[in-house]
């Protein structure tokens, strides 16, 4: 029992409702929400070394014993997510300040920010099947709000799309648990691995363990995408940065709780069709990406091969390839919301997403350039940044596996090649926007790039450490891939 | 009972499909409604339907109803209703300002 790990759940949810009291008081609400966010921040610090200390922390709440109440269980997965979240809320935040707009600020833009970090740390830290349905609707009901927020025509347009696709998402999760609870007759996470791993995982658990992998992907954008970049590209830039860094990774962790600790018995079933998934959406994201000639188009095809890298991780299912895949879940977060926070931030200076109507912005903007390079290249996997040690140890783990089945020969393939798709697409978003000829003066441009530097500087300081200091990070996620590997730990910690 | 319950949802999820496929907006909407309802109905029937007493205490029986599939769909229910109530409001609102609720003249990108 930890008190404790409710905090990241409990900060953003008292500055949300303060928040939304006084909503005319703008800096009031902007000082909150800082405060929350630097408080989450710390929180997820301790309990990172808590958890490294006394191994994973749960909190029984109501006191109830574990199947009976709903539990919080803290590993150093979900620790380490959680750190990364706050990271990237902190950023964004500080961009949205200076950015989104005093109308928006007016009308519970901060309260929504926060109850999205109330969706997406509770989703992390909850130890029960239907509490995460729950978590997953505050989260989504954020992200709806704050995607129609500002009501312009292709907002309007493209909110009503991607509502849609979560409700009927958010419907199968509910079909999913109510077979399962009808199959073994809990909801309790490490109640349910118990279970399964007693009565053996037969064919009618493997098809419910399929309606899972339909739900996560839709959430994820694992193959079933095709919703992702088109919403991606009609927020404003703080918003877009938050869910392009946020919530398809929250589909990626339930992916991997649910397939690392309940449905585990059969992986040439359920993680070979991630695979196939995984491969798919690599090759057709990186296509996608390479496509096209527009900012917001490029940025939203890259997280989803990120996406499908990670499940490519995920799925060769041995120590080495869940340390990279945890290690390149939380660099992704990192530069996807470095990358989308610049890419908003060339935006708002020349007015238009398209790369062919820019160019020469290095000229006055030679920071927000380089710190660009610098994400572009972390993206592809360039030896000194992030990218590269989590590319380098996922593909080491997928070859290995190859032995056994060549089919993860093409995996690793696919790999490599989305690695330099994405690669191609960034630098493309470099050379034809920051270099050759400057075509806007210094007054011409929109937006001034006053106090929008700072997070970007950030984030990519973040990245720059993860890359160097790869070697501090490993005991942590070396004790995160164990757990994923062993749900025995879990279990034992949970139902005591 | 099960049975007939299960054929029930079943002819829920054909309708819920079938509107969800077609243009109109609002008729898009229903069908996202009646997939929930039979979502919700599913949980129930999952969790049995056996005779048994409400589950009171107070009612002193030998056996009860099963108590969670109820509250979870409790649950549901409202979080459906909170997203259908949004959804309903921002077709309007989109109605108002794109003129249409035709999802096939929704796609363009006639307004960038």
């Amino acid at each position: 029992m930890n008190n404790l790990i409710i905090l990241p759940l409990l900060i953003p949810l008292g500055a949300g409702l303060m928040t939304a009291i006084f909503r005319k008081n703008i800096l009031f609400q902007r000082i909150i929400s800082i405060l929350a966010v630097l408080l989450t921040c710390a929180a997820s610090f301790f309990l990172i070394s808590q958890v490294s200390s006394q191994g994973i922390q749960t909190l029984q709440l109501g006191g109830w014993p574990a199947p009976y109440g709903i539990t919080f269980a803290l590993d150093m997965f979900a620790a380490l997510l959680i750190l990364t979240a706050s990271f990237v809320s902190l950023a964004c935040l500080l961009f949205a300040i200076p950015s989104i707009g005093q109308e928006r600020e007016r009308y519970y833009f901060y309260p929504l920010y926060q109850f999205l970090m109330v969706g997406v740390n509770g989703s992390f830290l909850t130890g029960d099947l239907f509490n995460l349905f729950v978590c997953f609707e505050v989260m989504l009901l954020a992200s709806y709000v704050l995607l129609s927020l500002g009501g312009t025509k292709p907002q309007l347009r493209e909110s009503i799309k991607y509502i849609l696709i979560n409700t009927i998402s958010s419907s199968l999760f509910l079909i999913a648990i109510a077979y399962l609870y009808r199959i073994t007759g809990t909801v309790n996470m490490a109640h349910l691995s118990v279970l399964i791993a007693q009565a053996g995982q037969d064919g009618l658990i493997t098809t419910v363990s399929l309606l899972f992998i339909i739900v996560f992907s839709l959430k994820a954008g694992l193959l079933l995408f095709f919703w992702l970049p088109g919403s991606y590209s009609t927020p404003p830039a703080a918003v877009r940065a938050v869910f392009g860094a946020l919530l398809t990774k929250v589909g990626i962790y339930a992916i991997f709780r649910v397939f690392s600790l309940i449905f585990y018995h059969q992986p040439e079933t359920t993680h070979l069709i991630l695979g196939v998934m995984a491969l798919l959406t690599m090759l057709l994201g990186g296509m996608g990406a390479m496509a096209y000639w527009d900012i917001h188009k490029i940025l939203s095809y890259n997280v989803i091969i990120s996406v499908g890298f990670i499940i490519a991780g995920f799925t060769a299912f041995s120590m080495e390839a869940i340390i990279g895949a945890i290690y390149y879940l939380m660099h992704d977060m990192i530069v996807k919301a470095l990358l989308f926070l610049i890419g908003g931030a060339m935006i708002g200076i020349t007015g238009t997403s398209k790369l062919k109507e820019m160019s020469g912005l290095i000229r006055y903007h030679p920071l927000l350039g380089w710190m660009f390079f610098i994400g572009a290249m972390a993206l592809g996997g360039i030896p000194p940044l992030s990218g590269f040690i989590g590319k380098l140890i996922i593909t080491q783990g997928i070859l290995e596996k190859g032995a056994l089945d060549p089919f993860f020969y093409a995996l690793a393939a696919a790999g490599l090649l989305s690695s330099l798709m994405a690669l191609y697409s960034v630098v493309k978003i470099f050379t034809n926007g920051f270099w050759g000829e400057t075509l806007l003066s210094k007054d011409m441009e929109k937006i001034s790039t006053k106090g929008l530097i700072f997070p970007c500087v950030l984030l990519t300081a973040i990245s720059i450490f993860l890359g160097l200091g790869g070697e501090v990070l490993y005991p942590y996620l070396a004790a995160a891939a164990e757990t994923l590997l062993n749900p025995q730990i879990y279990i034992e910690a949970v139902l005591k | 009972m099960e049975t007939l319950i299960s054929v029930l949802i079943g002819i829920l999820f054909t309708i819920g499909v079938y509107l969800i496929l077609s243009k109109n907006l609002l008729h898009i909407i229903f069908g996202s409604s009646i997939l929930s309802h039979g979502a919700h109905l599913l949980i129930i029937t999952m969790g049995g339907l056996k005779k048994g007493a409400p589950p009171l205490v107070s009612e002193n029986a030998a056996a009860y109803a099963d108590p969670l599939p109820q509250s979870l769909i409790l649950t549901a229910i409202v979080i459906n209703f909170a997203v259908t109530a949004f959804l309903l409001v921002l077709a309007y609102r989109s109605y108002d300002v794109l003129g249409t609720n035709d999802m096939n003249q929704l796609r363009g990108v006639n307004d960038e």
